[in-house]
């Protein structure tokens, strides 16, 4: 378990170098988005389109955030992880197409990002789900905000981040997965209780 | 009203606090305590700052105890759900259930959801608010077993439902598990039983019998805080039950996430009715 400051843009080599349970803070660019961001993303590929925004060796952060406006400029007030399990059917594509480094979000993904995750050298992080005010007071400027239309929870947000954390490798760049240790284990003792008085 | 509200989104309840600290305390897993220390710093600085907990405000249940139900009431909350969601602020997070268009307020069918129950003391009204976020209460299960299956295959099927729940809940959660009734009672039940603070009891010895030996074996499986791994996966077990049909064995099973949002306060139906006439304060 060892404990690394990154920043983005992320390079192959950095996540490369990430092993289950390092505990890492992120500075630079990511990008908040959830569900319809992510349908939305994969909608324009297949209309042969391009998101107006970059990707490439970015964070995709799973999160709707609880923001303020202030005349031109949005404040953060929380915005902890949203559960990342939903976007499983559209993450391995996006990380494919649009080169993205890392995923952060809460109670990890499936095989089919996992394997993504070791073909392209990506990797997902875990932030603790609730710690909402602690992860706002790393968001140092929401610099757009994208695809409104939706509702603010589902837009995508373009923050900068500083000491972004913690983040907690759960699935790494070389198909280990945290989450599934845990469930196994989890399993095993699950079949050997024995139940009732 | 509004501070009812706002006492929910920002503060964890006293219980909870005290179960999350003990769960810091002793906890050996790195990760776990990492996770845990994250998490009552954040608490900390929401307290501090009057900030929301999660943005993940949820959605809003009150569970009314009054004379009986009452439209009056019923705007009372309506209003002051629409004030919290710009004075607090709450994230607009309730959408049309098809076209899924946003209120942008809260406000909705349905939402506020109130359910009534009778009133303890005759002239005073018991309101209790649970801000339910989406990530626990997807997680939720209702599960129709066969009558002669036993008290057994209701815990396998509780502790089975938690492990495969992993972290998306945010654990350590609150689980509630409601036993017996109809289908809509063992989960009305369930999501109810959230409401019965951290070291209560169920009256009736066999039953807190059963929350004892749940938490023991959701514990057990060491799915740990975020189902990262660790020591606490629930803080807390609660089961409330019904009579049920001699042919039927219903079991639903909610989570409440660790920071398990609920306030309750008590006021006259006096207070009440100052509040049916004015428009802003007290509201």
């Amino acid at each position: 378990m060892a404990s690394l400051a990154l920043r983005t843009p992320l390079s192959e080599e950095d996540v490369r170098n990430l092993k289950l349970r390092d505990i890492v803070d992120l500075s630079g660019q990511i990008i908040a988005a959830r569900d319809k961001a992510h349908q939305r993303l994969l909608e324009l590929v297949a209309g042969g389109k391009s998101p107006p925004f970059e990707l490439e060796g970015l964070a995709i952060y799973h999160c709707g955030p609880l923001g303020r406006r202030i005349e031109d400029r949005w404040e953060i007030l929380a915005a902890g992880p949203t559960t990342s399990a939903r976007m499983e059917r559209f993450e391995p594509e996006i990380i494919r197409r649009f080169g993205v480094r890392m995923i952060i979000g809460k109670g990890g993904m499936g095989p089919l990002t996992a394997r993504t995750l070791r073909e392209t050298g990506a990797a997902y992080c875990a932030i603790p789900g609730g710690a909402s005010a602690l992860i706002a007071k790393s968001i140092r400027k929401v610099k757009a905000v994208d695809w409104t239309d939706h509702g603010i929870p589902e837009a995508v947000w373009h923050l900068e981040v500083k000491k972004m954390g913690p983040l907690i490798v759960a699935m790494d760049a070389h198909g280990n997965s945290l989450y599934n240790e845990v469930t196994r284990r989890a399993k095993g003792i699950l079949s050997s209780l024995s139940f009732g008085s | 009203m509004v501070d009812l509200i706002r006492r929910a989104a920002t503060g964890v309840p006293a219980d909870v606090m005290s179960a999350l600290e003990n769960a810091y305390r002793s906890e050996n897993d790195e990760v776990a305590r990492v996770t845990l220390c994250a998490i009552l710093k954040s608490v900390e600085i929401s307290r501090k700052e009057g900030l929301p907990l999660c943005q993940d405000t949820g959605s809003i249940t009150f569970y009314v105890k009054s004379q009986g139900p009452s439209r009056s009431i019923e705007e009372v909350l309506s209003r002051a759900t629409a004030r919290a969601t710009t004075e607090v602020p709450l994230r607009p997070n309730m959408v049309e259930p098809l076209t899924g268009e946003n209120s942008g307020n809260n406000l909705g069918a349905l939402s506020p959801f109130v359910i009534w129950e009778p009133a303890d003391n005759p002239g005073s009204i018991q309101l209790t608010v649970l801000l339910k976020g989406a990530g626990s209460d997807n997680l939720t299960a209702l599960v129709m077993l066969n009558p002669t299956d036993g008290v057994e295959v209701i815990e396998r099927f509780v502790v089975n439902r938690i492990v495969d729940a992993g972290g998306k809940p945010c654990p350590p959660t609150v689980v509630g598990v409601g036993i017996g009734g109809s289908s809509d009672i063992a989960t009305f039940l369930s999501k109810k039983a959230l409401l019965r603070p951290i070291g209560s009891r169920n009256p009736d010895t066999a039953t807190s019998n059963l929350e004892r030996r749940l938490l023991e074996a959701i514990n057990s499986t060491g799915i740990g805080p975020m189902g990262l791994g660790g020591r606490w996966t629930s803080l807390w077990v609660n089961v409330e039950c019904a009579h049920r049909h001699t042919a039927s064995l219903p079991v639903g099973v909610s989570m409440g996430c660790w920071a398990m949002r609920r306030a309750t306060t008590v006021i006259s139906e006096s207070e009440l009715s100052g509040m049916e006439i004015s428009t802003g304060e007290g509201v």
